[in-house]
């Protein structure tokens, strides 16, 4: 690994992005996002990418759908509103079967909202971003070199599966700086992309990108294919964090940023004595159901914390199939929670225990 | 063991970021775990900038800092708005050109430190925040001049040295009071 750099999260992400293979950006600024398209607008020449700042979020997602179908690996980024706007081009995305990476950092909402922090996105990412039954892989990082860590991941698994995987992260994650080391390797060779619209030359039968089928039994077809895959990826692909949850009474349930200020709960509630851990879904669509099953047998309770009126917390009971009680805590509209409140939370749950 | 949960405060054009940036560096370079948090919000753009900064021996948990261990207040404003969040026993270094009044807390320590004024006599007037630095590295003792030099050295632009030798003067000053 080279020398760890101080590196903004936007940036990070930029840079892994890059290094991952992504040769296209398109976007549009927000905040708390906007740091993505500078860093493109830098970078993406060095390599011979393209980086175009679109006239909308409607033209950009729809940009990385031509260049997805060209068999480049393309990604968009923006913050909660420039998401509902990319939504259509999303259902696009996966109708036409094509790999993308979308970066959300969110901030508060609804409608323009704040730019501060939130969390209120989790039930667009992950139940409904738009019309069709679809899914879209969505990641969680929870810090910087995760940020990082998880770029080439998410590209991987969008070109591998097809669909579009999104990175949801925040407006703390996006601004926070934090140390990263980049991998010293070089630009990965991908598997060429034999379903892309690539051009024949006069070589091949020309390849075809649509999600347009009139015929209801063919549709019903193609969609029961594509949840095959995502039956494999549910199987396959769940990934979550475990933090002191071995003798945990109290398991915290919280992604990205929230479960970063979780940690600091969690160690002042141990000071006092209250046994708690933390369950970090790394993955949220698929959603670490095995992991929290599991925890149902030695956890007395659950307190799931989100910077939502709590959206989260629906899965965790579906996934803890309601075994224990399921407690919610959240702060919304760009503020976050402090650790102080999360340690009251537990301590009024710790008394209902004993 | 060091475990600094610092909050940089003052208005934009300061240097608050740079001075949360100066002080991360110093900790990711001399081995410890570093999180450096922004405010991004409205009160950047001409009003009060905020910077929060840990710097650890252990992995960050929230990079927030709320309830600060370290205060480095560069005006009125934030000394009146953080000085109560401050934990008992905190640190607090206080631009004393720029504030005028005293701290009010008993639990905690003040530094009293006339940084824009030094930083006028000596020729860097944009430097006052890292005349504060370095008062605070010799008050924490998170790293002495001689280890901070090269890590000033790495931060400036290789094509305008003349900002390592004034950067190092800022720090010296500060470290000396």
């Amino acid at each position: 690994m080279a020398e760890k750099k101080l590196m903004k999260g936007n940036e990070a992400l930029a840079e892994a992005a890059i290094r991952a293979g992504c040769r296209c950006f398109f976007g549009y600024p927000i905040t708390p996002q906007t740091e993505v398209a500078a860093y493109m607008a830098k970078r993406m020449p060095q390599v011979g990418g393209v980086y175009l700042q679109s006239e909308s979020e409607i033209a950009a997602v729809n940009m990385v759908m031509g260049a997805s179908a060209a068999g480049v690996r393309a990604m968009t980024s923006s913050s909660s509103p420039g998401i509902s706007l990319k939504a259509e081009g999303i259902s696009y995305l996966a109708g036409c079967d094509l790999p993308a990476v979308i970066v959300n950092m969110q901030r508060g909402g609804p409608g323009l909202g704040g730019i501060q922090p939130s969390q209120a996105d989790y039930y667009q990412a992950v139940k409904g971003l738009a019309h069709g039954d679809f899914r879209i892989i969505v990641l969680a990082p929870a810090g910087i070199q995760e940020v990082v860590d998880l770029m080439g991941s998410a590209f991987d698994l969008a070109d591998e599966y097809r669909m579009p995987v999104m990175i949801l992260g925040d407006g703390m994650l996006g601004q926070m700086m934090e140390p990263v080391a980049f991998p010293d390797s070089e630009a990965p060779v991908l598997p060429e992309k034999e379903w892309a619209c690539s051009g024949t030359k006069n070589g091949r039968k020309k390849n075809i990108i649509n999600s347009l089928y009139i015929q209801p039994a063919e549709l019903e077809e193609i969609v029961k294919a594509r949840f095959e895959r995502y039956a494999e990826i549910e199987d396959k692909h769940a990934m979550s964090e475990s933090y002191m949850t071995d003798d945990a009474d109290i398991v915290l349930v919280a992604y990205g940023a929230t479960a970063r200020i979780a940690k600091n709960a969690i160690l002042a509630a141990r000071a006092e004595g209250i046994k708690v851990g933390l369950l970090r879904p790394i993955t949220l669509w698929p959603f670490p159901t095995k992991a929290l099953k599991a925890l149902t047998s030695t956890a007395k309770a659950f307190l799931t914390v989100e910077m939502s009126m709590g959206q989260m917390v629906d899965d965790v009971r579906l996934a803890t199939e309601c075994a224990r009680p399921v407690h919610f805590f959240g702060r919304t509209g760009g503020v976050v929670p402090t650790p102080k409140e999360i340690l009251g939370e537990i301590k009024k749950i710790s008394g209902g225990i004993k | 063991m060091t475990d600094l949960k610092i909050l940089i405060a003052g208005f934009g054009g300061q240097g608050i970021q740079f001075a949360g940036k100066l002080l991360a560096y110093i900790g990711m370079y001399t081995g410890k775990e570093v999180s450096v948090i922004p405010s991004y919000g409205p009160e950047m753009r001409g009003g009060t900038s905020n910077c929060s900064v840990n710097v650890s021996d252990a992995p960050i948990a929230s990079p927030l800092v709320v309830n600060p261990e370290e205060l480095i207040v560069m005006n009125l404003p934030s000394l009146d708005k953080f000085e109560a969040a401050c934990e008992s026993g905190a640190k607090i270094f206080v631009d004393s050109t720029l504030i005028s009044r005293k701290g009010v807390r008993s639990d905690v320590e003040y530094f009293y430190v006339p940084a824009t004024g030094i930083a006028g006599d000596n020729g860097f007037a944009n430097l006052a925040n890292v005349v504060l630095c370095g008062k605070f590295l010799k008050e924490t003792g998170l790293c002495d001049l001689a280890t901070a030099a090269p890590i000033i050295k790495k931060l400036v632009p290789a094509k305008k040295p003349e900002l390592y030798e004034l950067n190092m003067k800022a720090l010296e000053i500060g470290y000396g009071l």
